[in-house]
């Protein structure tokens, strides 16, 4: 397979965690950088989330989606050395860093990286994924596909909506379709806890008296063409409840059930995946478990906030320049565990001859909890505790170990969670 | 005592309220929920954010949003004024799609570039 052209940085995807790879990577010394993108444009999701709350964090000012995008859509085209390819569709990547792809301008095409940077993000939970029962009606659809046609294609899906889960997106599109003049009936969830943001609760559910059904989910979808009404039962854990059933009538279905890492070219490139993220083992600096492959924000894992996505892809970004200018990442690895009362963490890997002030972990518990402690161990002894006030599996959590308590620190780290004693 | 939560930002702080003393908040992690638990008792305002219709672009909405946070019990109003809105690409980020929205001194921007 001949290579077309080299580059020092090749980033698959031009969504956020891939502009901000590409401005990092610019930054960081790369001298020639390509973002590929299958879209038209570049800005990925964040073009049809038209409301507000993005980029507190990194621009310190409150932002919708596309203000979010353009800015970092500018930072890209104004770097010399970063190209963007748009309407191409990345085939496949290999693990000596070749990259094909495919447009209708340019045809077929082998790109050589110095260093790949996986920014594909992630895509919806479908019906199918969760096996709702009942007929297969129009009207069913997923909550980010209703945003596309109410935000960027200008039709509504329906006039009466249920949503089921609680899901960020879910929420949005709550508010989103009840100004645009449909009922929206509904929101029910499986869990007894939301999976959004609180504020996304208040913001978009009670300012529109949205009943939000907790403990209960969808068991029965009733159409002949069209949905006509759909079922809900209360459910003990995750089994419906006999005879707790009652029917709403609506014309249409959201769901916003959970997101999944896109991870087919990841596994095509042999890039070894963890079962908990769903996305791609990684180590401190987001390389993969092929040395020279980067992977950042939800195609490794999912995030409640586009900061830390654009966090996250800067590391990436700076990583991968160095890569490709020669510089290897070596020393021992340190394999971080989830303990009790934690779901996943990432990085799953951390070397410590890498790290440069401190390290940053990612994780999310498993339930809503009240004060609580952060526990890391190595080999039962206590590296750090964090405490918090309030936790829950809808909101990630990040907590800072300084390089120095390395030393404490064997071949493994534990983080765990449990109630604050005090 | 009034029990609001705070939307500035993703953190959700759960706010106190005293509602007979002068509108004092506890439980805020910043300064801007000390403004926002007392107005949201008194006077409660949200960003607005929507889209409108747009000529000559790849797409047939333009999203905008409000400039400044509205009264709440104005947002339908807002709603129905942007159904008459329709612009002609090009726009930029920040270009104005109304001005003075409802007479409230408010203006609807543009916030993508098409």
């Amino acid at each position: 397979m001949t290579a077309d052209r080299y580059y020092d940085v090749i980033v698959i995807g031009g969504g956020p965690a891939g502009l901000a790879a590409a401005v990092s990577a610019c930054d960081n010394g790369a001298e020639s950088v390509l973002v590929i993108e299958r879209d038209r444009e570049v800005g990925g999701i964040l073009n049809q989330c038209i409301h507000n709350g993005f980029g507190l964090h990194y621009f310190k000012e409150e932002l919708t989606g596309p203000e979010y995008a353009a800015r970092f859509a500018k930072m890209v085209a104004e770097k010399e050395n970063a190209e963007v390819l748009c309407n191409t569709m990345v085939l496949s990547v290999t693990p000596d860093r070749r990259v094909v792809c495919i447009s209708k301008e340019l045809g077929y095409r082998v790109y050589e990286a110095g260093a790949i940077i996986l920014c594909m993000g992630c895509r919806e939970r479908t019906r199918g994924a969760i096996a709702i029962p009942g007929d297969r009606p129009a009207g069913v659809l997923t909550a980010g596909t209703a945003q596309r046609y109410v935000n960027i294609e200008g039709y509504m899906p329906g006039k009466r909506v249920v949503i089921l889960g609680s899901g960020d997106i879910g929420l949005i599109m709550a508010r989103r379709l009840t100004l645009e003049g449909a009922k929206v009936l509904a929101c029910v969830e499986l869990c007894p806890y939301s999976n959004g943001l609180t504020r996304n609760i208040v913001q978009c559910l009670n300012d529109f008296d949205i009943p939000l059904y907790l403990s209960h989910t969808v068991t029965n979808i009733i159409g002949k063409d069209r949905v006509e009404k759909i079922q809900i039962s209360r459910v003990d854990g995750y089994t419906p409840i006999p005879g707790s059933e009652f029917e709403i009538e609506c014309d249409t279905l959201l769901l916003s059930v959970g997101l999944i890492p896109e991870n087919e070219l990841t596994k095509g490139a042999g890039i070894e995946i963890d079962r908990r993220t769903n996305g791609a083992f990684v180590h401190e600096n987001m390389e993969t478990s092929v040395p020279g492959i980067f992977a950042c924000g939800n195609v490794a894992h999912v995030h409640d906030l586009v900061d830390y996505v654009t966090a996250e892809s800067l590391r990436a970004g700076a990583s991968a320049a160095k890569f490709a200018a020669g510089v290897r990442c070596g020393g021992r690895s340190v394999s971080v565990r989830n303990g009790n009362g934690v779901n996943y963490t990432l990085p799953q890997f951390i070397r410590p001859e890498n790290i440069d002030k401190s390290v940053e972990i990612f994780f999310r518990t498993n339930k809503v909890r009240g004060k609580s402690v952060i526990r890391v161990t190595s080999g039962g002894t206590v590296i750090a505790q964090f405490k918090r006030e309030r936790m829950a599996p809808g909101e990630m959590e990040k907590i800072t170990i300084p390089k120095p308590l390395f030393a404490k620190v064997n071949d493994e780290l534990v983080v765990e969670v449990c109630d604050d004693p005090v | 005592m009034k029990e609001v939560i705070c939307i500035c930002c993703p953190k959700g702080c759960h706010l106190n309220v005293d509602d007979e003393n002068g509108y004092a908040v506890t439980g805020n992690g910043c300064a801007r929920g000390v403004e926002y638990g007392k107005k949201e008792l008194i006077a409660p305002t949200r960003v607005i954010t929507s889209t409108v219709r747009i000529n000559g672009a790849a797409y047939v909405r333009c999203p905008v949003k409000t400039s400044a946070p509205v009264p709440k019990g104005m947002i339908s109003e807002i709603m129905k004024k942007l159904d008459d809105v329709l612009l002609t690409a090009p726009v930029s980020v920040g270009d104005v799609a109304l001005a003075n929205v409802c007479g409230l001194g408010i203006d609807i921007l543009v916030t993508r570039n098409l």
